[in-house]
């Protein structure tokens, strides 16, 4: 389904945010992407539908290349895949409808859109999904009068009435609480399993990953370190990911030990010397 | 900030260096002797017997201009009427021109950044820095006094403000909301359409609006170098010293321009 061969970017800065990813994942299957800030997570989602341009590599999707290509033939792959936000992206000042529809861009006439006259096809499976992702009776609503959860469900309509092929999701739990999170989580597997989707899923909270995906990959400085089931992430690789931390607990630890032996230490002193 | 070791072996913390400290002096002091200078050659092409009558004078003018002489406000009705119009229609016709200015002008939507981007600031910036009264003194010399010279002054006028303040805020739109359009498949003018109109639309409502006000300011002037409105019945009075109508106009000017403020408040509060 997905198929990314050596891809690498470096921004012109000179950081290299990928360096040669190889990734395949097949029809149906939802994919965890972890790994610590500034590893390119977000990179590689956005060097798939070229949202950022790949130094090198390639990306095919269903087989065909969309490295490479231009103008309406970019902007016909990008259809096929459906994009999740962090932040939701959504156009806060245009109503849950029109963002919704705002899926259907790349497949209708300019005017058609502008004039907001989609086809009857696309206004009934926007009407469909909104009351499948739980918005019933909401269509009417101004994105800015949603909750977190609400406007994150928004987007994953968006990117559904795409008719994607392929869901590429960035942190899409990262600023909802913990328990929407599960929920919106829950959707994403539903429905990828409903629509038999390919997901890359970028995500932080790894507990939250091992409990909902079949697969977790991990990413460090750009390279892939880790890539199993999610049983299979046992203290060791999360620590080739992250580096060094106490997986387990949340007990001080000597380090934390020795801060706060200093700190008291301090403040004895200043206490003397006010004296 | 600066900090300078002391004999003490404390560390001294200053805002300011010594080096910084004198420039300042020396900075503040060459302001001084300008100001000096400025007043001397100020002085030189004064005649001060005709300040010391200042007062005298205003309050003979003053005195001529009272009793106000309303009977010269029927006449002054299709004037008032031609300078709203002026106004409105110098307006529309600067937002239909200011608006693709505007997005040739700003970074995230312009087509090219080496050729369209400077040519639309260009644009900006002269019509930006000549006034209403001078763009309408070009088109009276070129195309003869009346209204239209006028509706075509405040319209040139116009674009500049408002393709200024509009690729301001085009540049200052959220790139997430455009990034989300884009990933659908959008093309450019869907992009446009769908992620810079709506983030855009109340900015773009506040700037024409306020543009509208001030026009209707500056149209009242420019029947002074002959655009027609009531600016020419004020001309036509003044060089006639008939002080009494000057009088009426004042208030109908301002009168006038007292509604559109209160207009163009309601306006904007409304929107935002």
């Amino acid at each position: 389904m997905l198929r990314v061969r050596g891809l690498t970017k470096t921004y012109r800065s000179g950081d290299k945010a990928l360096d040669g990813v190889d990734l395949d994942v097949p029809r149906g299957q939802l994919m965890a992407l972890i790994g610590p800030s500034g590893a390119g997570k977000s990179t590689l989602i956005r060097c798939v539908n070229r949202l950022v341009e790949p130094t090198a590599g390639e990306v095919m999707v269903d087989g065909s290349p969309v490295t490479g290509l231009g103008g309406g033939a970019l902007r016909a792959a990008r259809r096929r895949m459906g994009m999740i936000f962090q932040e939701y992206a959504l156009v806060e000042r245009l109503t849950v409808m029109e963002n919704v529809l705002s899926g259907r861009l790349g497949y209708v006439g300019f005017w058609a859109s502008w004039m907001r006259r989609y086809p009857q096809a696309d206004v009934d499976e926007a009407f469909r999904l909104i009351e499948r992702c739980g918005l019933g009776g909401m269509h009417d609503k101004r994105a800015d009068q949603l909750s977190g959860g609400q406007r994150q469900r928004v987007g994953i309509c968006r990117a559904l009435i795409q008719n994607p092929a392929l869901l590429l999701v960035d942190e899409p739990t990262a600023s909802l609480d913990p328990k929407t999170s599960r929920q919106v989580m829950r959707l994403l597997v539903e429905l990828c399993a409903e629509r038999n989707l390919a997901a890359i899923v970028n995500i932080h909270d790894v507990a939250l990953a091992q409990m909902f995906v079949q697969r977790i990959v991990g990413l460090r400085a750009g390279r892939i370190v880790f890539d199993g089931a999610p049983d299979a992430l046992s203290t060791e690789t999360l620590t080739s990911i992250y580096g060094e931390e106490d997986w387990n607990a949340s007990r001080p630890t000597e380090e934390d030990e020795e801060d706060e032996a200093q700190a008291r230490a301090i403040a004895t002193r200043l206490a003397a010397e006010a004296r | 900030m600066p900090t300078i070791p002391l004999p003490s072996g404390h560390l001294a913390w200053r805002r300011r260096t010594p080096r910084a400290v004198l420039l300042r002096w020396f900075g503040w002091l060459l302001g001084v002797l300008l100001v000096v200078q400025c007043w001397e050659i100020m002085n030189a092409d004064t005649i001060w017997e005709f300040v010391y009558d200042a007062p005298t004078q205003a309050g003979d003018l003053l005195g001529r201009m009272w009793p106000p002489r309303w009977s010269v406000l029927e006449k002054l009705w299709w004037p008032l009427w031609d300078t709203l119009n002026m106004a409105t229609l110098g307006t529309a016709l600067g937002v239909v021109l200011g608006v693709p200015v505007a997005f040739l002008a700003a970074r995230t939507t312009t087509p090219s950044l080496a050729i369209a981007r400077p040519i639309a600031l260009l644009v900006i910036v002269s019509s930006r820095s000549i006034n209403s009264l001078i763009w309408a003194l070009l088109l009276v010399t070129v195309m003869g006094p009346g209204v239209l010279a006028g509706i075509i002054a405040i319209a040139l006028r116009s674009i500049g403000f408002i393709g200024k303040l509009l690729y301001e805020a085009l540049e200052e739109t959220d790139p997430k909301q455009i990034e989300a359009i884009t990933a659908t498949g959008a093309s450019g003018a869907q992009r446009i359409a769908y992620g810079f109109v709506p983030q855009i639309m109340p900015t773009f409502a506040g700037i024409s609006v306020y543009r509208w006000d001030i026009n209707i300011r500056e149209s009242t002037v420019l029947g002074l170098v002959g655009a027609g409105g009531i600016g020419l019945q004020l001309n036509a009075s003044v060089s006639r010293l008939a002080w009494p109508e000057v009088t009426v106009m004042f208030v109908a000017i301002l009168c006038t321009v007292a509604v559109s403020e209160w207009v163009s408040a309601r306006v904007r509060a409304a929107i935002i």
